[in-house]
């Protein structure tokens, strides 16, 4: 197939391709640095949680002391919160936005530039408290006073401190330039309805993180004067306060949950309406469920914080509860949009399926949990480590993975095999259940999370070592996907532009696609001007106002077959 | 589908915003990261209103130690004009008038390094520091976060400076001077709201 752009490209400035990739301003090249960066710490940050789990197979210290071991589950539990599945979703939404809105590039390339790099530097800061006496040992919410200077010296805690102030400004500065482009950037004829969902989860994601993370960065600071400089913000004997650290950590933190779930949820519902044939059910209902969620999602931070005796409860679990409305929206939207719909059970189908079953037990387990009465029973036991993994692993991390199936052949021109792809899903989807469902029962049974040993005699050892096994099944999995991708690129199927007639814009140029992306664009009546372009607009009833078009044409494009 | 099927729209050059009606880009770019700004400097007032809350007796500064009332009370009403200076600056290239603008930024940033020089000269006359309780931690650090705010933004006026001085804006390009006016004057706001809690809700 001929490529439908003309290339702009005139005699460029040339240079070595390494320093083209260092160098680089284009929103394509920066998605894919950050795709690779954030898979870098995705592994490391699997090597972590197989020490964690190969530690807690059975009862006894086998591997690691408890020192170690607070340093694995903490490193394990930053890095793939802030260095994996918030970037590698940025880096999709870096490559795939301004393509969706038929934009030639983000309103800040430069800036781009700067949050991309700001990462590998901060996730190396963050990893570097190892080389100087041990990392960061508190978990990843970094509760006060255990993170004081008193408690938690040495440099590890400092590092940690400094890297996630510099990750949380590429967040920020990327969210700005997301919104810019969403608002500044967008294709004659592209309205603010017409923008596929992915964009609008993006929109909303960026809003949320521009919001939040600022907080967290104040909360940092305020850590790091309290370390280094004698200040006392969270230190309860001159006069601070240590809850006022779990305010400020969980006013950002729940907003960054679904910082990390929205654009999961947008690339599901990128992938289902392809692989079902027909449009998302209820495109409206879907845009103002996901502003409802990031409005909620400020309202609900203190159900982290029950079990402190310092909030309102009955707000603040009515406000959790509410906030499974709006999603409960989007999983009748998802529903409708696959019933009756003709499915092909392709690899990023099948991701997408796996998102919607786990992220499903992730919600609901997160419905359990807004009942302060059950809340007081399992704070701090392993059900609350099985409701998150089933969020971020079961919603986002699937998600993660049903976009790259979906979008590899767009970033490379080739198709990742179907084959490979399937076992991936199936060892993947397997091992995570493994791994992750005993938990519920461990939880509940009063297994505390962060300790590297329990007893014999607890009757937990079963549930623990199916866990472990499981573990090791998700890290098998990797390996399929690995060899996939190698072998794609040697000598993988040839893509094309538009391999799954998908709808939005982004097919509508080369894979992959020149700078600037494009020359040309179809025109824009809908969310799905793709579609409309290959297939016409159907019925007068369903035809945009603004779309000038006689039943011939229609008849024309199907190939004289009326 | 195939090239010819592609209904030719024409597209702007590149790196150029398509919605040229309504705010520039580089303004929604400034807007937005005064936006995070806000909410930045909003989580150091709410530790600062957690501690009074929590605090028990009087809210005041440690054993020897003093606030400077009216040094802060002249600090306020230099940073305040120079948010007017600032504007005249603004309204001279809005007319066209690079002279105003050259006087009016160069008067703006002398104001601005005169308001860090009284904030260190304070500083180094308190008799109290950042390490002695909750009173001096939330002082300094409040203070502090907005003197690095006034610096970045003076930063800002002697790049608009040296521009204004090689001739660079006009009446139709100007965006940059617009950028640092609203971030300039947002500084401004935060002091007003850290004079307003800090010396005068005591």
């Amino acid at each position: 197939m001929a490529t439908t752009t003309l290339n702009p490209r005139a005699e460029t400035y040339q240079r070595s391709w390494v320093l083209d990739w260092l160098t680089t301003v284009d929103h394509k090249k920066i998605g894919i640095l950050y795709i690779v960066n954030s898979f870098f710490f995705f592994f490391a940050a699997g090597i972590l949680a197989l020490v964690i789990r190969s530690e807690l197979a059975v009862p006894g210290l086998q591997f690691l002391d408890e020192a170690t071991y607070n340093q694995a589950f903490t490193m394990h539990g930053t890095i793939m919160i802030f260095l994996f599945i918030v970037p590698v979703l940025s880096g999709f939404a870096n490559y795939i936005v301004p393509l969706m809105l038929g934009a030639p590039d983000m309103a800040f390339p430069r800036i781009n530039a700067l949050s991309f790099w700001l990462l590998p530097v901060g996730g190396l800061l963050i990893f570097s408290g190892y080389l100087f006496g041990g990392a960061a040992a508190e978990g990843w919410t970094g509760y006060n006073p255990l993170t004081q200077a008193k408690y938690s010296p040495g440099p590890g805690t400092d590092l940690w401190l400094i890297g996630l102030t510099l990750v949380g400004t590429a967040s920020i500065l990327g969210s700005i330039n997301f919104i810019a482009t969403i608002f500044k950037m967008r294709a004659p004829g592209m309205t603010l309805f017409r923008m596929p969902i992915f964009v609008w989860t993006v929109l909303v994601t960026a809003v949320l993180i521009l919001l939040a993370t600022p907080v967290f960065t104040a909360g940092l600071i305020a850590l790091f004067i309290d370390r280094n400089y004698g200040g006392s913000f969270f230190d309860p004997n001159v006069g601070g306060s240590p809850i006022l650290w779990q305010h400020i950590f969980w006013f950002f933190g729940h907003p960054e949950v679904y910082i990390v779930i929205l654009p999961a949820m947008g690339v599901v519902s990128e992938v289902l309406p392809v692989f079902s044939r027909k449009p998302l059910f209820g495109y409206r209902a879907f845009v103002f469920a996901t502003v409802g969620i990031g409005l909620l999602s400020f309202s609900v931070w203190a159900h982290h914080m029950f079990t402190t005796g310092f909030v309102f409860l009955p707000f603040f679990s009515f406000m959790t509860a509410l906030i499974a409305v709006p999603t409960g929206v989007k999983f009748f939207n998802w529903m409708a949009t696959l019933w009756r719909g003709k499915l092909s059970l392709t690899t990023p189908m099948l991701f997408a399926l796996g998102f919607l079953s786990m992220f499903l037990i992730g919600g609901l387990s997160g419905v359990m949990l807004s009942s302060p009465a059950v809340d007081f029973h399992l704070q701090d036991t392993y059900f609350v480590v099985a409701h998150l993994h089933y969020v971020f692993f079961g919603g986002s991390v699937f998600g993660v993975f049903a976009a790259t199936y979906y979008w590899f052949p767009k970033m490379t021109g080739r198709k990742l095999n179907e084959g490979l792809g399937k076992v991936h899903f199936w060892m993947h989807f397997i091992g995570f259940n493994l791994a992750f469902f005993p938990m519920h029962q461990l939880g509940i049974s009063g297994m505390p999370r962060r300790v590297a040993d329990y007893s014999p005699d607890a009757g937990w050892t079963i549930l623990n070592s199916m866990s472990t096994a499981g573990a090791f099944l998700i890290a098998a999995s990797i390996f399929p996907f690995l060899i996939n991708v190698v072998a794609t690129f040697i000598n993988g199927e040839r893509a094309g532009d538009d391999p799954w007639e998908g709808n939005t814009l982004e097919w509508a140029t080369s894979s992959p696609p020149p700078p600037y992306n494009f020359d040309r664009l179809p025109p824009i009546h809908s969310e799905r001007p793709l579609f409309f372009l290959t297939h016409g607009h159907g019925h007068a009833a369903d035809r945009p106002a603004d779309v000038d078009e006689k039943p011939e044409d229609d008849v024309q494009r199907r190939g004289g077959a009326a | 589908m195939t090239t010819a099927e592609l209904q030719r729209v024409e597209l702007p050059p590149p790196g150029r915003g398509r919605h040229e009606a309504g705010l520039p880009t580089p303004l929604v770019g400034m807007l937005l990261f005064i936006a995070s700004e806000v909410m930045f400097f909003g989580g150091l007032f709410a530790a600062y209103f957690n501690a009074r809350a929590a605090h028990a007796g009087a809210w005041h500064p440690p054993e020897g130690g003093e606030l400077d009332m009216p040094l802060a009370a002249v600090l306020t009403a230099i940073l305040v004009s120079s948010s007017f200076t600032m504007q005249f600056g603004v309204a001279a290239i809005r007319r066209g008038d690079q002279r105003g603008l050259r006087m009016w930024v160069g008067l703006t940033l002398v104001l601005g390094v005169l308001f860090l020089l009284g904030q260190l000269y304070d500083y180094s006359r308190l008799g109290f520091g950042i390490g002695d309780g909750i009173f001096g931690t939330t002082f300094y650090t409040l203070t502090g976060f907005h003197g690095a705010h006034v610096f970045g933004g003076a930063v800002g006026l002697t790049i608009m400076l040296a521009r204004a001085l090689q001739g660079q804006f006009s009446t139709a390009n100007h965006v940059a001077v617009e950028a640092v006016s609203i971030y300039w004057h947002f500084v401004d706001v935060v002091w007003i709201a850290l004079f307003t809690t800090i010396y005068i809700l005591r």
